[in-house]
């Protein structure tokens, strides 16, 4: 019958490897840009590599431009640090909110969260104020600083880092840490022997996802610094702004943008959906 | 131990918050002849109504959400069945569905320029060579806006899927083959059974791609800049673009909280809406 025609394995894969082109064609076109050479860039458009006429250039002159390596190194160290300071100040309070009857303990979790559900378009130009006119000590002010992004992006990460890691921690025995409290341990030793080891698998996790949401992160980023602090994604919305736009640089820094998500994919796949729906949907 | 996640939110999440309120009840611009804050009641709010183009980009955004929304939930849902079923390399073709959302919404507005810069993208060359279409995404806004909306579905369709993957593998086998058994239509095992276990899950996903195609920037930006003219100037391009540089705080605050409120409002109403009509058919 008809039916099974369209329920078999064979169809099925195929139609999968329909989609899975569909979904790769654009990206695999942006690296074939990436690598062309100059003279090679308009005509007709052709998905399939000329090894011949490859060429590793676009990447030399970005990779070389001081500039652009400034704004990765920038990137690194916002997204790291705000991974690494997202994931320690989550296991704590996700450790207190599991372990500590709290007064208004879902109101305080809801609020945490709705912090991450606001747009961050309306919340761009308090900020601004704020980081320009009211967190300033004399000369300095928090406006075009790393520390003020990585302080910014606890707004989407923390809320994030938080929920995920409260799953971890209530999964853990609450009698492993009341039997070290009984032989006298201090709370900060609970965490460091029994907590961390046990969550190390979630803590990780949450980093790596904390770490590609600080990295994609473009708006906040764009608004809040102009010289100093620019990251690769500021970097390379700045390559359209620029008369004469340099396609095939543009497509080399957008395929080192998307690099670090793409590797990581496998590891965190089953978090993304958890991660994405504040943990109502479990993937 | 909570305190310092407490603070920080408060610093970066509340405060903000709270400013934008007091900052969109004041004339303040920085520009003007007189660059102090005044008081100005709810002028601002008075001026928004009656402004133009601000009306156009919040149509605009709607019209973005309600086309993106319909799409992605259609196509996510056939998706999610096929994922269903069991075939080899399943695995590997969910990772590869999953890769767009882990992408910086800047660089798919990169990939999607590429894909359509008239002369080097292979669009406009294959829809001019089979189609005879001038496709040139600067000229036509409803081009421009037609491609937006694609670029968005190419990269959220896959949370929805996920989603709805997660919530069709909850739902019981028993009930299902009962009501084979019965001889009932798949459409009405789909209405009476299968949806309702869906719920939940289906709501929470309309409920965060709402939130997530209101506020719509960097891609878009990437991609067409808002334009051609304002054909794809969404809210947050608006507030970003116009209302910012022109360092009109007060206009701009006011603006955001407004925004700020619609989306709350669209929220509730749609929770609202979902839930009476469960009421209703009970």
């Amino acid at each position: 019958m008809n039916r099974g025609f369209f329920h078999s394995k064979t169809v099925t894969v195929i139609f999968w490897l329909c989609m899975s082109m569909l979904t790769l064609v654009p990206i695999w076109w942006m690296f074939l840009v990436s690598v062309k050479r100059r003279v090679d860039l308009f005509g007709a458009p052709s998905f399939f590599l000329d090894v011949s006429s490859m060429t590793w250039d676009n990447y030399a002159v970005v990779l070389g431009n001081p500039v652009f390596r400034k704004y990765m190194f920038n990137s690194l160290v916002v997204a790291t640090s705000n991974a690494v300071l997202v994931s320690v100040l989550a296991l704590l309070a996700a450790y207190a909110m599991s372990r500590y009857k709290l007064p208004g303990k879902d109101n305080i979790f809801f609020w945490v969260l709705t912090n991450r559900m606001a747009p961050p378009a309306v919340f761009l130009l308090p900020l601004f104020l704020l980081y320009t006119t009211v967190f300033v000590v004399g000369d300095w002010s928090l406006f075009d600083t790393r520390i003020g992004l990585i302080l910014l992006y606890c707004v989407f990460n923390l809320p994030f880092a938080f929920w995920l890691l409260q799953g971890m921690v209530d999964g853990i025995p609450q009698e492993l840490d009341e039997a070290a409290y009984v032989d006298g341990a201090s709370t900060f030793y609970v965490l460091r022997t029994v907590i961390f080891p046990l969550a190390r698998p979630g803590l990780a996790v949450t980093a790596i996802l904390t770490w590609v949401f600080a990295w994609n992160e473009y708006l906040f980023a764009s608004t809040l610094t102009s010289v100093h602090a620019r990251t690769i994604t500021t970097g390379l919305a700045e390559f359209v702004t620029v008369t004469g736009t340099n396609w095939g640089q543009l497509a080399a820094v957008a395929v080192l943008t998307l690099l670090p998500a793409a590797l990581v994919l496998a590891l965190v796949q089953r978090h993304i959906v958890a991660g994405l729906t504040f943990g109502a949907v479990k993937g | 131990m909570l305190a310092p996640t407490l603070f920080i939110l408060f610093i970066t999440g509340f405060v903000p918050f709270l400013y934008v309120l007091v900052v969109s009840f004041f004339d303040w611009n920085t520009f003007a002849q007189n660059p102090e804050p005044q008081f100005a009641g709810v002028n601002n709010f008075r001026r928004l109504v009656f402004d133009e183009a601000f009306l156009k980009s919040v149509g605009l955004t709607l019209k973005f959400t309600f086309f993106v929304l319909v799409s992605q939930l259609v196509i996510g849902f056939a998706l999610a069945k096929l994922m269903m079923r069991n075939f080899p390399l399943k695995g590997l073709f969910r990772t590869v569905h999953t890769l767009p959302l882990m992408i910086a919404p800047i660089a798919v507005g990169a990939t999607w320029r590429l894909m359509t810069v008239p002369g080097l993208g292979p669009i406009p060359h294959f829809m001019g060579k089979w189609f005879d279409i001038s496709y040139v995404l600067s000229r036509f806004p409803d081009q421009a806006f037609a491609t937006v909306v694609i670029m968005d579905i190419w990269h959220w369709t896959p949370l929805v899927t996920l989603t709805l993957l997660a919530g069709l593998s909850n739902v019981p086998e028993e009930p299902l083959e009962q009501a084979r058994i019965d001889g009932a239509r798949e459409w009405r095992i789909f209405w009476d059974i299968t949806l309702p276990f869906l719920k939940p899950v289906l709501l929470t996903t309309i409920f965060i791609r709402l939130m997530d195609a209101l506020r719509t920037v960097d891609e878009v930006w990437m991609l067409t800049g808002g334009g051609p003219g304002a054909a794809t100037r969404f809210i947050g391009l608006y507030i970003w673009k116009i209302v910012f540089p022109k360092t009109d705080y007060g206009y701009g605050s006011a603006m955001s909280v407004l925004t700020l409120y619609m989306t709350i409002v669209l929220c509730w109403l749609l929770y609202v809406a979902m839930t009476g009509m469960k009421e209703n058919k009970k």
